[in-house]
């Protein structure tokens, strides 16, 4: 059995290399009975969409910069 | 109305082309921030930004509007990036990579209980709607803190997955670290990254930072 720990790291891989048949059913047996580290995994995916759209210059969306600071 | 000459660092023909200077120079300055965060090194983002901005003010009449142009510049400068990683790769130490102190590893770790399941502070709790939330400029304020905040060594490799899509087969052999380092180093800088959002952001009723 995986402990949450481990199935950070598994859920860090399956974002780089398909997973193998084992890990595959020891992260479903885990997630099913942990709210945290399904969220966990969620988390991983929606912070992919942030880079991406930050990649794509998309964090510059408001249009009013409060400008402070720098010169 | 009139649009005064822009300011010296921002070529003359931008006004040209119906971007005002004030546009321009807040673009040039999240160019830089982006680059700066990729490199490491003002000089090189510094030209990577200047060059990336003349290219596409050359070749700028399909230009539909600024969104279009962010979009553009952000592409070519994020090409430039590429090229200029894959020239310099040569430089890049190893002991670079090991650099970042097992500090913030322990800290890591201490996300997890003996048993290596989650501790109650830290557990994931669902966060409150990232397409919203994408449109403010306060998360995207905290997020690039949170990237910031990344150990150096750690924040260019994930910047290299993530942010400028090299596959980890071609970070590897980039900076001469096996497959499973690589692997260990992008999940802790998506542990250490996650854990900021949460803080910054994911979890405003107790916020504390």
């Amino acid at each position: 059995m995986l402990n949450c720990k481990e199935v950070t790291e598994v859920c860090s891989a399956e974002m780089e290399r398909p997973l193998r048949l084992g890990e595959q059913v020891s992260l479903r047996t885990h997630l099913m009975m942990c709210t945290g580290c399904s969220e966990y995994r969620r988390q991983l995916k929606t912070l992919r969409q942030v880079m991406q759209a930050y990649a794509e210059g998309k964090a510059i969306a408001d249009d009013v910069a409060p400008g402070p600071g720098s010169a | 109305m009139q649009n005064p000459p822009p300011d010296s660092a921002v070529p003359l023909s931008a006004s040209m082309q119906g971007i005002s200077a004030e546009a321009l120079l807040s673009l040039r300055a999240d160019m830089l921030r982006f680059a700066q965060l990729q490199l490491r090194n003002t000089e090189a983002a510094e030209d990577l930004v200047q060059e990336s901005i003349e290219a596409a003010l050359r070749k700028s009449s399909s230009f539909a509007g600024q969104s279009t142009l962010k979009t553009w510049v952000f592409a070519i400068l994020r090409n430039r990036i590429i090229d200029h990683l894959r020239q310099a790769s040569r430089t890049v130490t190893l002991s670079s990579l090991v650099d970042d102190g097992e500090d913030w590893e322990e800290r890591l770790d201490a996300l997890f209980n003996e048993r290596g399941a989650w501790r109650d502070g830290p557990r994931p709790v669902a966060w409150p709607n990232p397409e919203e939330s994408m449109q403010t400029r306060q998360f995207w304020a905290v997020f690039e803190t949170c990237l910031d905040h990344l150990p150096p060594a750690t924040g260019k490799v994930f910047m290299m997955r993530e942010f400028l899509g090299f596959e980890s087969d071609e970070i590897c052999a980039q900076l001469g670290i096996t497959t499973s380092n690589c692997h260990v180093i992008l999940h802790r800088a998506r542990l250490k990254l996650r854990g900021c959002m949460d803080t910054g952001w994911g979890r405003p009723e107790g916020s504390t930072c």
